[in-house]
């Protein structure tokens, strides 16, 4: 699996000053990692952002990810976090599907 | 007198020979001796232990001497590094003895778990598994040995335990957990461990917990990463709290279909024990609300704070719809689409997605070579899967990359005849075990190549009726 961080340019749709915006650190666990082929990316979105804005950034431009969406631990700087939830510079959002191995 | 100390060297070599002949025959004699004891009708030891209740697990401490703090001077010598521990001593190895712990799944989860909860001596250990043991377990189940490859896991894993600790009251539960068994198997113990391999299994274990309100260590390891919770435990959320949706492609995340590193289930499930052992001896602060999460490429551990209870939830909520009756009737694998045992997957969910034109059996498959008959092998299994083993001449094209090398496939059947011929060489396709050989040649067939044939049952029918050399995974 590649560890390899990768920054994803931002929403063109939102028409900011790129010095406004802010960083998010991603990290993907389980399924959400196998369907990224990596382990974290760096997001930039709006400042007042949420983490379900983050979310849909992410499946606007990672659509596979849908398939983990309904089904996951959502943890903001490791404490679970509900969507709604408002981001800011320097966050670590974490997507934790559930594995069910043994 | 070089050839008199070579005879007399020789000598001394047969007579040790012998010696240790009569010792293995004395060996072997005990061996079968206890296998025997094993063998015994399984079911009515079982049931008869079972049926003794280990909610009071009383009989321990009974049965011997014991000195005015309740242990027995064989407990206080056995577990004298437990007392030694200030933040453990006689009154966490009392509560041990005094609990009883049901241990769900015998695999690798469950083998470092019921190793440990064994030794460190709660009161009554109940095993379920209605699987046998296999070869390629062994690589991360440590609780079985190569001697009982083909017998039951849950006789195997109670010998081990058995073996480290005659103290302790051992329960084998020698079924599958379903939902018309669950409750009455789980009512029997005060704290759970679940250390199944499916999801259906996970969400009806929770239910159960919660209906019988008993604390439910849940881990899970797949691939090189673990998740480990404690649910229903001191008002904390449950499995259905956190997960109210199954996820949707859960059939294919397992490790007999993504691999494991068998340390990975090794590291969880001794942090399962802990925590169960933390649970049932009441020291400590356990997972509840909170999900350890074991990265192993990184060496890296998270605990990440988790949703409290839902007040929403079907299971454990304000409204919760959820009844032992309901339980009972229950269609976990429906609700999870995914099966609780991955023996049925390729015969019932898969079975047949292309049309029985579209296919052909391994030995049918043989036949054309052996007639010579001009054709492609296409592999369509993932590229570290073809490194492991593969039919000779067959040309790897991974599934998920089909689509797009489909031009690759033309060059290779034009390839396959002389050109002046005119004739078409015929296009084969073969997985792992016949199930996305018949989604390739769906996608085949919807893509010009109207004839391409998938080999039913894949690698392992050729293992099975061609070629039993031919190594299965
Ligand atoms: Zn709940």
């Amino acid at each position: 699996m590649d560890n390899n961080t990768c920054e994803v340019p931002v929403d063109a749709t939102r028409e900011l000053n790129p010095e406004s915006l802010i960083k998010i650190k991603v990290l993907f666990f389980a399924r959400a990692r196998e369907i990224m082929g990596l382990a974290d990316m760096t997001l930039e979105v709006a400042p007042q952002s949420t983490a379900g804005d983050c979310l849909m950034t992410l499946l606007t431009k990672f659509p596979k990810l849908e398939e983990i969406c309904n089904s996951m631990v959502l943890a903001l700087n490791e404490e679970y976090a509900p969507k709604s939830s408002t981001l800011k510079n320097g966050d670590e959002l974490a997507i934790i599907p559930p594995i069910s191995g043994g | 007198m070089d050839s008199n100390g070579m005879s007399s060297g020789y000598a001394d070599i047969i007579r040790e020979i012998e010696k240790l002949k009569v010792e293995k025959e004395e060996i072997e004699n005990r061996i079968s001796k206890l296998e025997a004891q094993l063998d015994r009708k399984p079911d009515e030891t079982a049931h008869l232990e079972a049926s003794q209740c280990c909610s009071n697990v009383q009989t321990v401490l009974d049965g011997h001497r014991s000195s005015s703090n309740g242990l027995t001077p064989e407990m206080i010598y056995r577990y004298s590094r437990h007392l030694l521990l200030p933040d453990f001593g006689v009154e966490a190895q009392l509560n041990l003895a005094r609990s009883s712990i049901l241990v769900i799944g015998a695999g690798g989860l469950g083998s470092p778990v019921a190793l440990y909860l064994a030794s460190c001596g709660v009161g009554c250990l109940g095993i379920v598994d209605d699987d046998v043991v296999e070869l390629n377990n062994l690589h991360r189940q440590v609780i079985h040995a190569e001697a009982y490859v083909g017998k039951a896991k849950v006789k195997s894993a109670v010998a081990a335990c058995r073996a480290i600790n005659s103290l302790i009251k051992l329960v084998e539960h020698n079924e599958s957990l379903r939902a018309s068994n669950a409750l009455d198997i789980i009512s029997k113990y005060d704290i759970v461990v679940d250390a199944t391999d499916n999801l259906p299994s996970r969400y009806m274990i929770s239910d159960c917990c919660v209906l019988l309100d008993k604390p439910l260590i849940s881990g899970a390891a797949l691939g090189l990463e673990g998740q480990l919770t404690v649910y229903h435990h001191k008002g904390g959320p449950c499995y259905r709290c956190l997960f109210p949706t199954p996820p949707p492609t859960a059939a294919c995340q397992r490790c007999s279909d993504s691999g494991v590193l068998g340390v990975v289930p090794g590291v969880i499930g001794c942090l399962q024990a802990l925590e169960a052992i933390k649970v049932a001896s009441g020291i400590g602060e356990t997972l509840s609300g909170r999900m350890l999460i074991f990265d192993a490429l990184s060496s890296r551990i998270r605990i990440v704070k988790i949703r409290g209870r839902s007040l929403q939830c079907v299971a454990c909520g304000e409204n919760a719809e959820l009844t032992q009756q309901k339980f009972r009737s229950f269609d976990y694998e429906c609700f999870t689409q995914s099966p609780m045992s991955d023996r049925v997957i390729s015969l019932s969910i898969f079975s047949t997605l292309v049309y029985e034109s579209a296919r052909i059996s391994a030995r049918l498959y043989k036949d054309k070579i052996n007639e010579h008959e001009e054709h492609v092998l296409l592999d369509v299994r993932p590229a570290h899967h073809f490194r492991i083993t593969a039919i000779p001449g067959s040309i790897n094209l991974p599934l998920s990359v089909l689509v797009e090398n489909i031009s690759s496939i033309d060059s290779a059947l034009k390839a396959a005849v002389p050109e002046a011929s005119g004739e078409a060489a015929s296009l084969y396709v073969v997985c792992r075990r016949g199930n996305d050989s018949q989604r390739a040649v769906e996608c085949l067939r919807k893509n010009g190549f109207p004839l391409a044939k998938d080999i039913i049952g894949g690698l392992e029918a050729w293992s099975r009726d061609v070629d039993p050399s031919f190594p299965i995974y």
